[in-house]
């Protein structure tokens, strides 16, 4: 009888999905709102990558609400993995290829998920995709040297001022007159690197706290104890 | 295009297929990130290069390494063999 309704149901759902995309052709959308993004973001916030523009000019509101709900997530995370009893053994160190392919590859990781970052106004990725890729950087090595400790004191620090210092930039603008995360500084030349304002440091207190945060949460999982 | 499209759907959805029926969560885990990697070519050929990143990155690497080291605190790790 579940197996019947189950499949009953997943009929249903294939049924809507394909009646929904029978209209529309592969690889097109209704492009109302894209075109005018397309025709107003270079000379409205000049980011060369018009993602970002919409990520942290025109709905930088909505980015840090992401950011809290990731911030919860992390958090619940933590709390629901408590902490680890003093005696309870740690996992053997991985063998030379791991340990060396370890210590290649961090630096490496870290250079591309700070490009990443900083590029974040001019090609596609920022501060979220970078973020991800800073947090296995600094993972990498514990997977493997388990027993190495990371300081959970400095990431929960860098998270707190990355965070912090998202919403000041906020605020500034409101300082100035305008609305709430309007943003700030000299457009500069469209395609440089230090251009759209205040959209690059945006983005780099978004990577760092997505990555302090992301990476705090792996090592805490990984510190958590083992069921054997 | 539409032949590597069709390529692609047809190994998403045998992968997606294969994290149903195979017992080891393992296998079944690698065969979920083949799901979200086949999603983020499919991304690229939408010229969504920004979403394709984002789901490289979180889909194929970060929730594997989740699943994956939760996996291993609830004692599943391992193959089925052992």
């Amino acid at each position: 009888m579940q197996r019947l309704s189950s499949a009953l149901f997943l009929l249903g759902l294939g049924l809507l999905i394909a009646a929904i995309f029978r209209g529309m052709e592969f690889g097109t959308a209704a492009p109302i709102v894209g075109q005018a993004i397309n025709s107003a973001a270079a000379e409205q916030v000049g980011a060369a990558n018009f993602v970002t523009a919409v990520v942290l000019g025109y709905r930088g509101f909505d980015t840090l609400l992401e950011l809290t709900i990731l911030f919860t997530a992390a958090t619940a995370g933590g709390l629901v993995l408590g902490k680890r009893s003093p005696t309870a053994k740690r996992d053997p160190d991985a063998g030379f290829i791991l340990q060396a392919g370890a210590d290649l590859l961090f630096p490496l990781l870290v250079i591309v998920g700070l490009y990443i970052i900083l590029h974040g106004h001019l090609t596609p990725g920022g501060g979220f995709q970078g973020g991800v890729i800073l947090a296995s950087a600094f993972f990498i090595p514990i997977l493997a040297r388990p027993g190495t400790r990371m300081s959970h004191a400095a990431v929960s620090t860098i998270e707190g001022l990355a965070g912090a210092s998202f919403i000041f930039i906020g605020l500034l603008a409101m300082f100035g007159g305008e609305a709430f995360l309007t943003p700030l500084m000299d457009r500069g030349e469209l395609g440089a690197l230090l251009s759209a304002g205040s959209l690059p440091l945006l983005y780099l207190a978004v990577g760092l706290k997505v990555g302090s945060e992301l990476a705090g949460l792996l090592t805490h999982l990984s510190e958590s104890e083992a069921v054997d | 295009m539409q032949w590597l499209v069709l390529v692609i759907v047809v190994v998403m959805l045998t992968s997606a297929v294969a994290v149903l029926l195979l017992n080891d969560f393992l296998a079944a885990l690698a065969a979920l990130s083949v799901v979200s990697l086949g999603l983020s070519v499919l991304f690229v050929i939408l010229r969504a290069p920004d979403v394709a990143m984002t789901e490289a990155a979180i889909g194929a690497g970060l929730s594997s390494l989740l699943f994956a080291l939760a996996l291993r605190r609830l004692g599943l790790w391992r193959r089925r063999g052992q």
